[in-house]
């Protein structure tokens, strides 16, 4: 089981370790500094955490003590537009795209047969790939250039953007990603060529006749059972889907106490029927219903949900969880969930019951756990 | 869904705004502009004419007006 997590916080970066049966903060780096990320890289211990400056712009640092000592590497950075090359508008916001590093959204280490390949999702809507632990990284021309990807839509920032990278623990070459706005994609060939899928999915933010799009789903978060990989779950804006063919059709899950919207998702490694979720109430009012924050969680792939409770404030409380803001370890046990007002709570049970890592923390946007 | 009658979009939005002036201020600014977050749609085509809502509309059109996925507060 794992005995440390990291708290990627708008001011800094924290350790948190286990002592005994107590978790505490043990270390704080980065202190005044938006840390948007953070990656621990199982296969060598590296860590990578991704820092967004608001003069300086975004920025990544890499760890290979453990935390202790941190050195800048590159960024990820977009080509130059080719000569003659006109960007399509951006729907909604009716203005060109950048080819300029917005904001790294996703960070996932490749295979334990590829050595230093490490995915990186960015705003506004790039994969980047590095073959030498992020010394440097290349934009996935195949996904950039492909059509579908200029008509990516904003989400709750001006940008689309990647935000989940599942690498399949059968063959490394076959990645499915998350797009908020642009659905599933997946590759099968380690990027060559890449597929949309979504088939089942549903945007309610649109008219009727262009809520079935795949191309405008709104996905908050997608994750992979490590131990069934054909089973996949998806936080999405307006609602909860799961899929058992390997993220090609999808399944809503409705009528979910106290409700479908939030942001994280996690699923059990060994069991892809159980997963966890942070529901808020809805789109236009993101805090926990009746200021209470519970943990959803189900164990019969969706056709039941339990709302965990035992730890976690019970009255006026408004913690949203963003989509990184939510982990389980390697074992299925330990949770760690961080929210947007500084809490951070860990739980040793599977979600039965929580205890408190801190109440002040910054406004945390992304948890990990150390994983073996 | 209600059915108002119009030839533009502003016509049609004054329409329905006449019967509920408080929902008028959530759609359009001060200035009668689409609000920033705000999406509409004729028959599923975004709207062209943020600002004036010039857009023409058929008799049988069917206008969604949606929150963006951009607008939420955090």
């Amino acid at each position: 089981m794992s005995d440390r997590c990291y708290l990627a916080t708008r001011k800094g970066l924290f350790t948190v370790d286990r002592r005994v049966s107590k978790w505490s903060i043990s270390r704080a780096t980065f202190i005044g500094d938006n840390v948007t990320l953070v990656m621990h890289d199982s296969r060598n211990g590296n860590l990578f955490a991704a820092l967004n400056h608001g003069h300086f712009g975004i920025k990544v640092h890499r760890s290979t003590n453990g935390g202790e000592t941190w050195d800048e590497i590159t960024a990820p950075q977009y080509p130059p537009m080719p000569e003659g090359y006109v960007p399509k508008p951006l729907p909604f916001f009716n203005k060109p795209l950048d080819w300029a590093l917005k904001l790294i959204w996703g960070l996932a280490p490749g295979g334990a047969d590829q050595p230093g390949l490490i995915w990186c999702g960015t705003m506004p809507g790039g994969l980047f790939k590095s073959e030498n632990n992020g010394a440097s990284w290349e934009l996935n021309r195949p996904l950039w250039d492909h059509p579908k990807r200029e008509e990516w839509g904003p989400n709750g920032a001006e940008w689309p953007g990647i935000h989940s990278i599942c690498v399949d623990p059968r063959d490394s070459r076959h990645v499915s990603i998350g797009v908020s706005t642009g659905g599933v994609w997946i590759t099968k060939d380690a990027g060559k060529s890449w597929t949309q899928t979504g088939g089942g999915m549903r945007a309610e933010y649109y008219p009727a006749e262009q809520q079935g799009d795949p191309n405008v789903q709104d996905v908050h978060c997608l994750v992979q059972c490590a131990a069934n990989p054909e089973v996949f779950w998806v936080q999405h804006h307006n609602g909860i889907f799961r899929s058992t063919d390997g993220a090609r059709s999808w399944t809503e899950i409705k009528d979910v106490k106290p409700s479908v919207f939030g942001f994280p998702v996690a699923v059990h490694p060994h069991d892809p029927n159980t997963a966890w979720f942070v529901p808020s109430t809805k789109d236009e009012k993101r805090c926990p219903t009746d200021g209470r924050v519970v943990v959803n969680r189900t164990r019969d792939g969706g056709k039941t949900f339990e709302t965990l409770r035992q730890g976690l404030p019970q009255e006026y409380a408004y913690d949203l969880v963003y989509r990184h803001g939510l982990d389980v370890d390697e074992s299925g046990n330990r949770l760690v969930f961080g929210s947007t007002t500084g809490s951070v709570w860990i739980s040793e049970n599977g979600g039965d019951s929580w205890q408190t890592v801190s109440s002040n923390l910054p406004p945390v946007y992304a948890v990990r756990f150390v994983k073996p | 869904m209600r059915e108002v009658s119009g030839a533009t979009l502003g016509e049609v939005l004054d329409a329905y705004f006449r019967d509920n002036e408080r929902a008028r201020g959530y759609v359009l600014d001060e200035q009668g502009k689409i609000r920033q977050h705000m999406v509409v749609f004729i028959d599923g085509e975004l709207v062209r004419d943020r600002d004036g809502l010039s857009d023409p509309v058929e008799s049988k059109s069917i206008i969604d007006v949606i929150q963006a996925l951009s607008g939420g507060n955090e």
